[in-house]
């Protein structure tokens, strides 16, 4: 096997590696703060992905000259859909499940289950997919023989954009000061004066917008049906378990080493094999270190 | 100020504060004074709203607040620092104290905080776990005092820390009090401490305060019978 092959695979991983990152951000986040592990996430996704689909047939029918930065808008109302869609969805719903995890579990299931349903019924069964603008379709040959492709060049470039924001809004902004400080001790958070219930609202509606977004990254890699985020739910969890709730550089990490390893495990062998393996390594990982590989350390409060 | 009215607060099952009314004026500081287990934390989660209250009245300033959650609490002029001080063991020093400014955000501390406490401003940028019991302390009560309150709430500020820092301790709460124009609502065992800070003194016991004293009267000391253990 020769050197490109071995680089155009690391790459491929690359972008598996954009689409869990994107997804668990947002689980890792919500989980962390609320203890919600919220089934619809994946149905988060998907509804980016749709949304994605639309604002491309809108440009294909109203603005056609546009079309070669129709993906900018699409990103932004992926965000904004999900975002406000995750908003309701925690007044509406979620907020009256807290301290019930198994609760949580049930119907955030019903709910993905219902929302797949209507993606059905509206945009029916089928695939459907957006056409990618001309600059983003082909490879760059940095050398002879590796051939990396431009729209996965893309949505790598783009994920580390909404990574350094995330890290900017947790680490320097006061949301993300009272969303740290949320998931550390509800109760204090509370008496010492912040709205936590505004906190999880808005916290919910970035972390269901961050799956808007791994949506509209998706469908620049694949065709969008009903049950499109199913494909990486689960995957996303493994994300989140493995490397620890609660620690960024986690999920970012275990989100490469996921994506790498699956890819790498795929080329040898299948994806099932790919699957059954990581699975296995995350069960004996877990073992041993049960708050995931990076859990932050102090001398205790 | 502060009047707590026929407050009943359950825990689990077990009814831990029965009847209890207190009042702290403007500028006065109050004690509560009792032994483990006599309900004094309970009685102070529930004024903070960590607790539920099952009847009764917390109101501040002709605010009914026992149906608000912390955070409104906080808005209308509490401040609290809990028992075992609960700092957020992640956060620096600095954005520990800063979460306690929700109500007028700022992205520095105030100045007269390090004045306060110096070691704070030395620790700014260490985590809030990797304090020590005393300096955990002072961050508590400088998150709580950022947030500008009426009455500062405290619960047994001295447990489990050393001789000297609760000397220490005593003596900022009083310059706080003289300098800040605050209330202080503060429960203790230990009466010494308790009476170099509070004017006027509440024995609870078994849920219910049974006795109250100032500072100059005469039977001062007989507090001293129900904290024996």
């Amino acid at each position: 096997m020769g050197i490109d092959i071995i680089i155009m695979q690391a790459f491929s991983g690359l972008s598996l590696f954009t689409i869990l990152l994107l997804m668990a951000l947002g689980l890792a986040i919500v989980f962390g703060l609320m203890g919600v592990i919220n089934m619809a996430h994946g149905e988060l996704m998907a509804l980016g992905a749709y949304v994605t689909y639309l604002v491309a047939l809108f440009f294909e029918r109203n603005l056609p000259s546009l079309m070669g930065i129709y993906i900018f808008f699409a990103i932004f109302c992926a965000f904004a859909a999900t975002f406000v869609f995750g908003y309701v969805l925690e007044r509406s719903f979620i907020r009256f499940f807290y301290n019930r995890p198994l609760d949580t579990l049930l119907a955030t299931w019903g709910l993905s289950l219902v929302l797949q349903q209507f993606y059905r019924s509206t945009f029916g069964a089928q695939e459907v997919s957006v056409p990618l603008a001309s600059w983003l379709s082909g490879a760059w040959e940095p050398v002879a023989g590796i051939q990396l492709p431009l729209n996965r060049m893309f949505i790598i470039g783009l994920t580390m954009v909404v990574g350094l924001c995330v890290y900017l809004m947790l680490f320097k902004s006061r949301w993300g000061l009272r969303v740290r400080a949320v998931t550390q001790n509800r109760p204090m958070s509370a008496a010492v004066g912040i709205n936590t219930d505004r906190v999880d609202a808005l916290t919910f509606a970035v972390g269901s917008g961050l799956a808007g977004i791994a949506g509209s990254v998706f469908t620049m890699l694949g065709s969008t049906n009903p049950g499109t985020g199913q494909l990486y739910i689960v995957d996303s969890f493994i994300v989140v378990v493995f490397g620890g709730v609660s620690s960024l550089l986690g999920t970012a990490l275990s989100a490469f080493a996921i994506a790498e390893s699956q890819t790498a495990i795929e080329y040898f062998a299948t994806g099932t094999v790919a699957k059954v393996t990581i699975l296995l390594f995350v069960i004996v990982m877990l073992y041993f270190r049960p708050q995931g590989l990076f859990a932050p350390k102090v001398r205790g409060a | 100020m502060l009047q707590v009215n026929a407050l009943n607060v359950f825990y689990g099952e077990s009814h831990t504060i029965r009847d209890v009314s207190l009042t702290v004026g403007a500028h006065e500081a109050v004690a509560v004074m009792g032994r483990n287990g006599m309900g004094k934390t309970t009685l102070f989660k529930a004024i903070i709203g960590m607790l539920p209250v099952r009847s009764g009245e917390i109101v501040l300033d002709g605010v009914a607040l026992h149906n608000q959650p912390s955070y409104r609490r906080v808005a209308a002029g509490l401040a609290f620092v809990p028992q075992g001080r609960m700092v957020f063991p992640l956060l620096t020093v600095k954005e520990n104290i800063l979460t306690g400014t929700e109500n007028n955000p700022q992205r520095e501390v105030p100045a007269y905080i390090y004045d306060y406490f110096p070691v704070l401003g030395e620790m700014e940028k260490r985590k809030g776990g990797n304090l020590s019991g005393g300096q955990q302390q002072m961050l508590a009560i400088a998150r709580a005092l950022v947030a500008e309150p009426k009455v500062l709430v405290l619960d047994e500020p001295t447990e489990g820390i050393q001789p000297s820092i609760i000397k220490e301790l005593a003596r900022t709460l009083v310059a706080l009090r003289r300098d800040r124009g605050i209330s202080i609502l503060v429960s203790e065992q230990v009466l010494s401490f308790a009476l170099e800070v509070a004017d006027r003194f509440l024995v609870i016991d078994r849920g219910r305060i049974v006795d109250e004293k100032r500072r100059d009267d005469a039977g001062i000391e007989d507090i001293r019978e129900f904290l024996k253990v």
